[in-house]
């Protein structure tokens, strides 16, 4: 018997985590049939922020792209979705698909010009960006101007005659979109690609000096991003039926709380976002009654995290115990050889 | 005669501007950091203005002797405790440390404040004019702003270049390590950096706070004007940040003219073109 080597990513943790969240899926398939409406909302909701903190982290956590403007992009999926539905009678199922490549060709021509910003400087860009979206679209009166306007009902009634069909169909199109963020990111960081990503993350010059193509890497990335991200807030603003520039582009909103979910969970892993989102909610819904204070709670944890735990709480767990569920990284295993 | 009426507005206009800049600038000279509560801190500075206009009956522009120097401290407390340990690992943590102190401010202002706009009187001076002729009217609270900021750039200029503080400032803004090599607290110079930026955001908190109506959510718009001006006028150069400010005031100002929705709309668009043409700005003086 001589020993061999082989080279494997996934881990014991992660073929456990794997069954297990096939069983979760199928559960939360099944939601209609358990969980009340007012849940079936819930979980909407969680899928879409799972969705944009997924997509804030990939940009921020692996390219340095901090971006406090990823606002600009789901407004602009919103207002996509109102505008293609009310204006061309495009199905809104479909104008969520279409929205994503608004997004992606509103972004190619903007990310040259915010490239020219650099670190911090880069994220107020961003912001500004989206406040041009915002104050454009309050011009806009056929869509309500700065007063917005709601998706008539002729148009909610062609998702589904009934009230029930309709909730069913945009919850399941919620998880849909949330998992298959979460499972397109995990693609593209397991593909070539990814390897540059993580390698630009790791070090920017180390990564150049291996023929890493750090500028287009980027702006692929930051494409990308963006289409999701238009995809998701079209779908967001089809489960809310009615639209404002302020609701839209609000920077709390779409920014803000995503990104205090990336930083509690965990920057820079696919966990992370994923761990954020779910502590973000359980905190919400138990201590919302709060109000601004628990804002306030929410940002000094925030910091704390940053100065004291900067891997965020997946991080530290992940560093004490060794379990990554969503592993990225090869490693040789050594095995008998008959 | 309208157009230029608001172009001599925008001039005016530019010099708060450049005020919300300047501070932001300074800071980024000496440690790289860039504040993303800065334009909190500016309405945190107009609340405290509200507050000792109204406990003492001071006039808003006496109450900057209290003001001032309390912005100053606090921020030198905050940069020794919450932002040096952030200083130096990567972008990310300074980022993220301020935007969770720009929630907490405005959220903190809400508690305290509630969410209705406020103004502070200034006893006449906010509505008083001088004619200059061809029909030209000049506001003397936008003058005093313009005047207050050239003083301060002369001011910030005169520190920098003659004061042994200001040696230190432009040491450790050159090499930190040598700096400390040097004998230099880093940590002491970098909070007097923000102090001294703190000083500057409570003259324009007062001018804020004086000039328009103000409520807990208007910062982040402040830090984006900053921001506008810094970029404009070009990294680095204290003179461009009153030019940036200039370009975007009269931006505002004649987008104003046109359609009252589109005065901020036209200074991102400017800010936006500049970018495009000179992305180091007008008078760059170096990297970021």
């Amino acid at each position: 018997m001589k020993p061999g080597y082989t080279i494997e990513r996934a881990t014991h943790a992660s073929r456990i985590a794997g069954a297990l969240s096939l069983v979760a899926i199928v559960a939360l398939i099944a939601a209609p049939w358990w969980a009340g409406r007012a849940n079936m909302r819930l979980l909407g909701e969680v899928y879409a922020f799972l969705a944009l903190a997924s997509l804030w982290n990939l940009l921020a956590g692996f390219t340095g792209l901090v971006s406090v403007g990823q606002q600009a992009f789901v407004g602009l999926g919103g207002y996509a979705l109102f505008a293609a539905a009310i204006f061309y009678g495009v199905p809104p199922l479909l104008a969520v698909v279409l929205s994503g490549f608004v997004g992606a060709l509103i972004a190619l021509p903007l990310a040259p010009i915010l490239f020219r910003l650099q670190g911090a400087y880069f994220a107020i860009g961003t912001w500004v960006a989206a406040e041009v979206f915002r104050l454009t679209f309050a011009q806009v009166s056929a869509l309500g101007g700065g007063s917005g306007t709601s998706l008539p009902a002729r148009i909610v009634t062609d998702i589904a005659s009934t009230r029930d069909a309709r909730e069913m169909i945009v919850y399941w199109s919620a998880l849909a979109l949330g998992l298959g963020t979460i499972a397109a990111i995990y693609a593209i960081l397991r593909s070539r690609a990814g390897l540059a990503l993580t390698a630009i993350r790791d070090s920017e010059i180390a990564s150049e000096s291996l023929g890493v193509n750090i500028a287009r890497s980027k702006l692929v990335l930051y494409v990308v991003t963006a289409a999701l991200t238009t995809m998701t807030g079209a779908l967001i603003f089809l489960q809310k039926l009615r639209i404002s520039p302020d609701a839209a582009f609000s920077v709390n909103d779409w920014t803000a709380y995503v990104i205090f979910m990336v930083v509690i969970g965990g920057i820079g892993t696919i966990e992370g976002p994923i761990v954020g989102t779910l502590i973000f909610f359980l905190l919400r819904e138990t201590l919302s009654d709060l109000g601004t204070i628990y804002l306030m709670l929410l940002g000094a944890v925030a910091i704390l995290v940053m100065l004291k735990a900067p891997k965020g709480l997946w991080g530290l767990f992940s560093s004490a115990t060794g379990i990554t569920l969503f592993p990225l990284r090869r490693r040789v295993v050594q095995f008998d050889a008959k | 005669m309208d157009w230029l009426n608001a172009i001599v507005q925008g001039v005016l206009l530019g010099g708060l501007y450049a005020l919300f800049a300047a501070g932001l600038s300074l800071i980024f000279g000496v440690m790289r950091l860039v504040n993303i509560a800065h334009g909190d801190f500016i309405v945190l500075g107009s609340y405290l203005t509200l507050v000792v206009v109204q406990t003492l009956g001071l006039n808003p522009f006496v109450a900057a002797l209290i003001v001032v120097p309390l912005m100053a401290l606090f921020s030198y407390v905050l940069q020794r405790f919450l932002l040096n340990p952030t200083l130096g690992k990567d972008l990310l943590a300074p980022l993220l440390v301020t935007f969770g102190l720009s929630i907490i401010i405005q959220n903190g202002l809400l508690t305290l404040f509630t969410a209705d706009s406020r103004r502070v009187m200034a006893g006449g001076i906010e509505t008083a004019s001088v004619s200059i002729g061809g029909g030209l009217n000049l506001g003397v609270l936008p003058l005093a702003m313009f005047a207050t900021a050239i003083a301060v750039i002369l001011g910030l200029e005169f520190i920098f270049t003659r004061t042994s503080l200001g040696r230190a400032f432009r040491a450790t803004s050159d090499d930190a390590e040598i700096a400390k090599l040097m004998a230099l607290d880093n940590r002491h110079i970098y909070a007097m950096a923000m102090a001294l930026s703190a000083g500057i955001v409570a003259l324009a908190g007062i001018f804020l706070a004086v000039r328009t109506n103000f409520d807990p959510s208007t910062g982040p718009m402040r830090l984006i004007f900053g921001f506008e001006a810094v970029i404009i006028g070009g990294l680095g150069s204290l003179w461009g940040t009153l030019a940036g400010g200039i370009v975007l005031g009269v931006a505002q100002t004649l987008g104003a003219l046109i359609d009252p929705g589109y005065q901020v709309l036209a200074g991102h668009l400017v800010f936006f073109l500049i970018l495009i043409l000179r992305p180091r700005g007008l008078f760059p003086r170096m990297d970021g």
